[in-house]
């Protein structure tokens, strides 16, 4: 039986998309069967994220409408065999499906695949309420930024009321030399206003800018910065208990020095 | 990197740490759903409660929601024109 992972943050573009495309491939990686939903109805992107936007037939509103059967709407991925898409629909609303109609979707693919990610759209409206409703549990995106926080400690709330337990954090685009001058609140002080369970810390990395450019996750690219960041999030999804990465700057400049060299390597 | 040296010797307020501040505050609002029409409901109804005891002044009271040293506290300040006499 599978699980149902929704990838979710409020505010919009601060990496929920990226965030699914690269742990759905780590775990993917790892043997698991996956299956990503892009349930952003309207303004589909995990597609090109993935690099699969030529093969797109059929999408999640043909599938609930019975259009076509679930298979043919999955999409395989270019690298690995075990990974599928399914993807949204751009010409549609938001509430072109209804939370029973995905909790029935993600029932249906939870016989057959281990790891469901859905990647929720922005916002806080029908298309949340509907990513969100077949979920098991939910992880949470944000950036170090106070708009961010607050809209996250918003969805924390509605999917507390919405009885899907135990959300964890994944901060994202995290600016080292930033934290380290104490411009960007670190990791401590986010989990500290939140209350929730750390994830894990992806930083900001021009290879995610590259990689999305190309249609290939960047956790493909093992000497970049976020690869390694994803790849411990993935571990910390299969059960394993990832120590965290030396994200967070010390106070004295050497400190901060050694820890960004030893993030390098 | 003479940025950095000089924000790291200067000791005061850093921005995340207001940046954080800032967030404590009005997380405590968003959470408690305290919207100003609440606030002001509340304001009403402590003055009914007051009025009983004392007689204040009902425009120039206050009540808001505020940070006081290392916590966030409700803090009313009303003014008072006039002690009721004890009948
Ligand atoms: N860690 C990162 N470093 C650098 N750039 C990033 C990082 N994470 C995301 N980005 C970039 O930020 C932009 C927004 O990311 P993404 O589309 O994943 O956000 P989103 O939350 O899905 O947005 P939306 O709310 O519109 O669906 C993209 O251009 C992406 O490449
Ligand atoms: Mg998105």
């Amino acid at each position: 039986m599978g699980e149902v992972i929704v990838i979710t943050s409020g505010k919009g573009g601060v990496g929920k998309t990226t965030t699914t495309a690269n742990l759905g491939t780590g775990l993917a990686i790892n043997g698991k069967k996956v299956v990503l939903i892009d349930a952003d109805i309207g303004l589909r992107n995990l597609d090109l994220v993935m690099g699969l936007e030529n093969r797109i037939v059929y999408d999640l509103v043909d599938v609930v409408e019975e259009n076509c059967r679930l298979r043919q709407a999955l999409i395989k991925d270019k690298r690995f065999d075990n990974l599928y898409l399914l993807p949204a629909a751009q010409t549609r609303d938001k509430d072109a499906v209804s939370p029973d109609q995905m909790k029935k979707l993600c029932v249906e693919l939870k016989k057959d695949f281990d790891y469901i990610l859905i990647d929720c759209p922005a916002g806080i409206e029908q298309g949340f309420k509907n990513a969100i409703s077949g979920a098991d549990w939910a992880v949470i995106v944000t950036t170090p930024e106070v708009s961010a926080v607050r809209d996250a400690d918003r969805i924390i709330g509605l999917l507390e009321a919405a009885e899907i337990r135990n959300p964890k954090l994944v901060v994202n685009r995290i600016k080292l030399n930033l934290v380290a001058q104490k411009d960007m609140m670190n990791i401590n002080d986010m989990i500290d206003i939140l209350a929730i369970e750390l994830l894990g810390v992806v930083p900001d990395d021009e290879k995610i800018v590259i990689s999305t450019n190309r249609g290939e996750p960047a956790i493909l690219d093992e000497i970049s910065l976020s690869s390694k960041s994803y790849k411990n999030i993935v571990r910390r999804i299969l059960g394993e208990d990832v120590p965290l990465m030396p994200m967070e700057a010390e106070t004295t400049f050497f400190g901060k020095l050694k820890k960004l060299i030893g993030l390098g390597s | 990197m003479l940025d950095i040296f000089s924000k790291l010797f200067q000791k005061d307020t850093n921005s995340k740490d207001v940046a954080k501040e800032r967030l404590r505050l009005v997380l405590i609002h968003d959470r408690a759903n305290m919207s100003p029409e609440l606030l002001q409901s509340l304001k009403e109804d402590l003055i009914t409660v007051i009025n009983k005891y004392l007689e204040v002044d009902q425009e120039a009271l206050e009540v808001n929601l505020s940070n006081v040293d290392d916590s966030v506290a409700l803090v009313a300040n009303i003014p008072i024109v006039q002690v009721k006499r004890s009948l």
